[in-house]
């Protein structure tokens, strides 16, 4: 008789198994793209030594907004309102601003009854990563048009689409977001690199994953559909993820090929060039390229733009390091003098 | 001389009685004239001289241009509602003459500058007119402040004439400049010469006078959004988001008004609360239940439309169990309404705020003091039962100057509520073999204990949701689930009715009925308890101070045959809550609804109850 022995699990830097970043079992459709994201951000997490606790998702309502349950079990999670994730989500990063927050949404939940908060959250740069699961299409109440959807897009008892899309990134930047990405579910490797860029960002990071619905909207020649975005992906560059703790070896990388962004706490995107050589830091070449895929029919993903050191609603605040939510009460009910003196003020 | 004697003062020679701390007058203006700083400093004088004083504002919705009222009422007797008609007019706008004539009682007053057209047919109104251009040219005032000194020039006659103590207006002068030594001298000089030339050019020939009477020791003068905030930052408050609104706005700037001396960390410097200007009632009411979620005590403050905003959210908080604070200040609805009036129409709405089965605790402050008071406890409140806790005021009880006795320091240590840390989990955990969950009965009060955001223990987070959840936070459409659970929710509020204020309770020998009110119509009720006691009919007296309703509420009612239920809105929404909840004495309420956005007044509160006596 032979004794086996158990093959110890695997963990990485922060002691935990790919278990620990699992969520519970996925009740998406088959081939749903948003199941696909929810694999590459626990895969990102594992391989960014993410301990859970420090992490907090959020979420509207959608197909999409299901997601948080399907990763990261032992974050606190709360699955808000319908278009609403945004100020849920800022409220909550008040009372610990050390956690990191990950919102996912899907494109009606942001782009239709969520465009006001998601604006305003990306001009306010609160901290964390804001995923928008966007098929062009309402998934959850059964294949209505969603404000992404194309022009002419037909859709079953829906008829045809008469209204010009909205795009997410292009909102994101004339809002002032700090970081803003587009990538295809139908590309996994491009989705973690970028999430775990958006994750090391310290501000708001926006990424419009287009994530195909393959029951409602997934027809070849529709450009939320994986057959389309397989043949039209035009991604802006080669991204490759270098953790702070990482050197970049040269050899890694033909000479002048690269541009490369460090992000706040030290980590490194690196951007290899491919077409095109494109700066992320320029805002004006960001909305220019988007306008340029937009005539052309690509679906352009990369990471369009990235200000590393835009400051964030923290620090408009004067915060203690504490968290706010581990202040002892006495730090939170003035004196009884401070009343008196109040009291006299109010004599007159 | 250039004043008119009425025809009585004429024909008999004499002014009649002295009226003494008792009467009512009114400033008419137009609003953006910067009569608000006048009207406060004479308001706070006869405060300061221990007069029993209200003042009330009756303000367009608008910038600049347009009619306003400040009506200060004196009473000897400490009746501080607001009276229907005028003793004296200070009529500064000679557009609205002919209404300010309507409610001048007999032999009533009017100051009034001497440029004026009068065009007044009454005879028995005593004038005063008074050179208000030519006082501010002699004060040398620069051209974009001259309106506002005019209102400085009544100040001026108003005190002399009627006997305010000029160095007390100096006191209050200086208070409210807050010893700014420019401001508080070119106010004062046109003060003083306009005193002084009242002094010397008009021959008094009104029966109404000041005179100081004793200090109102312990006593205060503020606005009721004040009171508010500084209960909420007393209380601890941590986040407040907000979106301007009248009558609410000055609530939630009070707040940042009085952050940075109470709230600022002695020890590190740091902010210990923060107030975010969101960018809608949806995104406030969001941020405060999210903050709310993860620990902090979190608040939002609003009116009306805003309110209407807020209740998706409401729901949400009330099924995932979310404490937050949430302050209406009532204006008059539906729709925009009359947001610059005063009226309690919000209450069954809020009541029944959200879709499906919820309930909401709602306080009711009736004065500033229970203002300041129901401001630190909402905290405690919401945070025990982790639930919303709704708070009603409303325009007049939130914008205008009242006095009050001294605000108590809290008497409770904060009660911060079931909520567990990494230890309090790990013992918790110890105690229940590993099985706690965030919405499990532990204590068989309806109250689960709570971890929130920040807690590093691996077994402290779990997944909240407006969704169905079992009582380990899974998502479940189980129908026995989903009724233990609002089953539950149910009895968390009611088993613990008695951490809400008790309603107030005040009998008179031989009442024969009951009145039944909340919030700011209490000074007009109890003043029409005193009215109708004289005429042969002693009441008893409620004032309700939450919702649900506690047993004393249902003792009350039963006591009575008639209970006349008096508020400030069509539907007497208070008396359907009522009957509602003790059908067995519906039959017994009576509804006395006023609506007209004015303040109710005892003689209105006095007349409709006679009346509906068959007197
Ligand atoms: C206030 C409100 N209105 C409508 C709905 C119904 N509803 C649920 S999901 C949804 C659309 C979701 O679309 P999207 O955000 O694109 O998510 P997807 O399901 O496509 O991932 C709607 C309209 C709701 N839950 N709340
Ligand atoms: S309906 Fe569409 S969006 Fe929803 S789970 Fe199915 S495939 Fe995904
Ligand atoms: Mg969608």
């Amino acid at each position: 008789m032979t004794t086996q022995a158990t093959p110890r699990t695997q963990v990485n830097l922060a002691g935990l198994s790919r278990a620990d970043y699992k969520g519970h079992n996925s009740t998406l459709c088959a081939g749903c793209g948003h199941n696909s994201i929810s694999n590459q951000i626990i895969a990102a997490l594992y391989e960014l030594n993410v301990v859970p606790e420090n992490v907090v998702k959020f979420s509207g309502i959608g197909c999409s907004s299901k997601s948080p349950t399907y990763f990261l079990n032992r974050s606190f999670g709360f699955n808000g309102l319908h278009g609403r994730m945004p100020s849920l989500a800022l409220g909550a990063l008040f009372a610990d601003h050390t956690l990191k927050g990950i919102g996912i949404s899907g494109d009606g939940d942001t782009a239709s009854i969520g465009m006001g908060q998601f604006k305003h959250v990306m001009r306010r740069n609160l901290p964390m990563v804001y995923v928008v699961e966007n098929n062009g299409v309402y998934g959850l109440t059964k294949g209505q048009f969603s404000a992404t959807a194309e022009v002419g897009l037909e859709l079953k008892r829906q008829g045809v689409n008469k209204y010009f899309p909205v795009d997410i990134c292009m909102e994101a930047l004339v809002s002032r977001a700090s970081f803003v990405a587009r990538s295809f579910a139908g590309d996994p490797k491009q989705v973690k690199e970028i999430f775990k860029a958006a994750f090391s960002h310290r501000g708001i990071a926006v990424i419009d994953i287009i994530s195909p619905c393959v029951t409602f909207h997934n027809k070849e020649d529709s450009f939320h559909s994986y057959t389309w975005g397989k043949e039209h992906e035009i991604a802006l560059h080669d991204i490759t993820y270098v953790p702070a703790r990482e050197e970049i070896t040269v050899e890694d990388f033909e000479e002048g090929s690269t541009r490369e962004v460090t992000l706040h706490d030290g980590a490194t995107i690196v951007l290899k060039k491919l077409e095109r050589d494109y700066d992320p830091t320029n805002i004006f070449e960001a909305l220019r390229v988007l306008y340029e895929a937009e005539q052309n029919n690509w679906l352009l993903t990369g990471i369009l733009y990235v200000n590393p050191d835009a400051s964030t609603i923290f620090d408009m605040y004067n915060l203690p390091d504490t968290p706010l939510n581990r202040l002892p009460t006495e730090k939170l009910r003035p004196s009884r003098e401070s009343l008196d003196q109040i009291m006299e003020q109010m004599k007159f | 001389m250039s004043q008119l004697l009425p025809a009585s003062v004429r024909d008999n020679g004499t002014v009649g009685d002295r009226i003494v701390n008792d009467f009512c007058i009114t400033f008419s203006t137009v609003n953006g004239s910067g009569s608000a700083t006048a009207n406060t400093i004479l308001l706070k004088s006869l405060f300061r001289m221990g007069i029993p004083v209200n003042g009330k504002n009756i303000f367009p919705s608008n910038i600049q241009g347009l009619p306003t009222w400040y009506s200060i009422r004196l009473s000897k007797k400490g009746y501080l509602a607001r009276v229907e008609m005028d003793h004296l007019v200070v009529a500064m706008n000679p557009a609205t003459l002919a209404t300010e004539m309507k409610f001048l009682v007999p032999g009533g007053v009017l100051f009034y500058p001497d440029d004026f057209k009068l065009d007044i047919e009454r005879d028995d109104v005593v004038l005063y007119p008074m050179p208000v251009k030519r006082l501010v040219k002699e004060a040398d005032a620069p051209q974009n402040l001259r309106d506002y000194m005019a209102n400085m020039v009544y100040v001026g006659v108003v005190a002399q004439m009627l006997g305010i103590d000029l160095d007390v207006v100096y006191q209050v002068l200086d208070a409210h400049f807050k010893g700014k030594k420019k401001a508080v001298d070119s106010n004062w000089q046109v003060i003083l010469a306009a005193a002084n030339w009242a002094k010397e050019n008009l021959v008094k020939c009104d029966p109404y006078y000041v005179e100081p009477m004793p200090p109102l020791e312990g006593y205060i003068i503020t606005e009721g959004n004040v009171a508010s905030a500084l209960g909420a930052i007393y209380g601890g408050v941590q986040l407040t988001a907000w979106y301007p609104i009248t009558p609410a706005s000055s609530l939630a700037e009070s707040v940042m008004e009085y952050l940075p001396s109470l709230r600022t960390d002695p020890d590190t410097g740091k902010a210990t609360s923060v107030v975010i200007q969101a960018e809608d009632e949806i995104a406030a009411i969001g941020m405060a239940v999210g903050a709310g979620w993860a620990g902090l005590r979190a608040m939002t403050s609003t009116s009306g439309p805003g309110i209407s905003l807020m209740a998706e959210y409401l729901g949400l908080a009330y099924f995932a169990e979310v404490p937050v604070v949430v302050w209406d200040v009532q204006r008059v609805g539906p729709s925009t309404g009359l947001p610059t009036r005063t009226a309690q129409g919000d209450l069954t709405f809020v009541n029944f705020i959200s879709h499906g089965d919820t309930e909401y605790v709602i306080l009711l402050p009736g004065n500033v003091k229970e203002c300041f008071e129901f401001g630190w406890k909402s905290f405690d409140i919401a945070e025990r039962l982790q639930t919303p806790v709704l708070i009603l005021t409303d325009l007049d009880l939130g914008m205008n100057y009242h006095i009050s006795p001294r605000f108590d320091y809290p008497d409770q240590p904060m009660d911060r509520g079931k909520v567990l840390w990494e230890e309090d989990l790990q013992k918790i955990l110890e105690k229940l073999d590993g099985k706690w969950g965030r919405y499990l009965d532990v204590d068989g009060d309806g109250i689960p204990y709570r971890t929130v955001p920040g807690n590093r223990h691996p077994a402290s987070a779990y997944f909240a949701r407006g969704t169905g959840h079992d009582e380990m936070t899974r998502y479940s459409e189980d129908p026995d689930v989903w009724e233990r659970g609002l089953n539950r929710l149910r009895k968390k509020i009611h088993n613990n009715l008695h951490l809400l204020p008790e309603p107030v309770i005040e009998r008179l020998e031989g009442a024969k009925f009951a009145i039944v009110g909340f919030g700011s119509t209490d000074p007009a009720i109890q003043e029409a308890r005193d009215l109708l006691a004289e005429a042969g009919f002693p009441t008893d007296y409620m004032r309700i101070r939450s919702l649900p309703f506690r047993d004393e509420v249902c003792g009350f009612l039963h006591e009575y045959d008639r209970t006349y239920v008096v508020e400030l809105n069509r539907d007497g929404q208070l008396k359907q809550l009522l009957t509602m909840n003790f059908s067995e004495c519906g039959s017994r309420l009576r509804q006395v609804s006023h609506i007209d956005g004015m303040p109710i007044t005892a003689n209105w509160i006095k007349e409709r109850i006679l009346l509906m006596e068959g007197k």
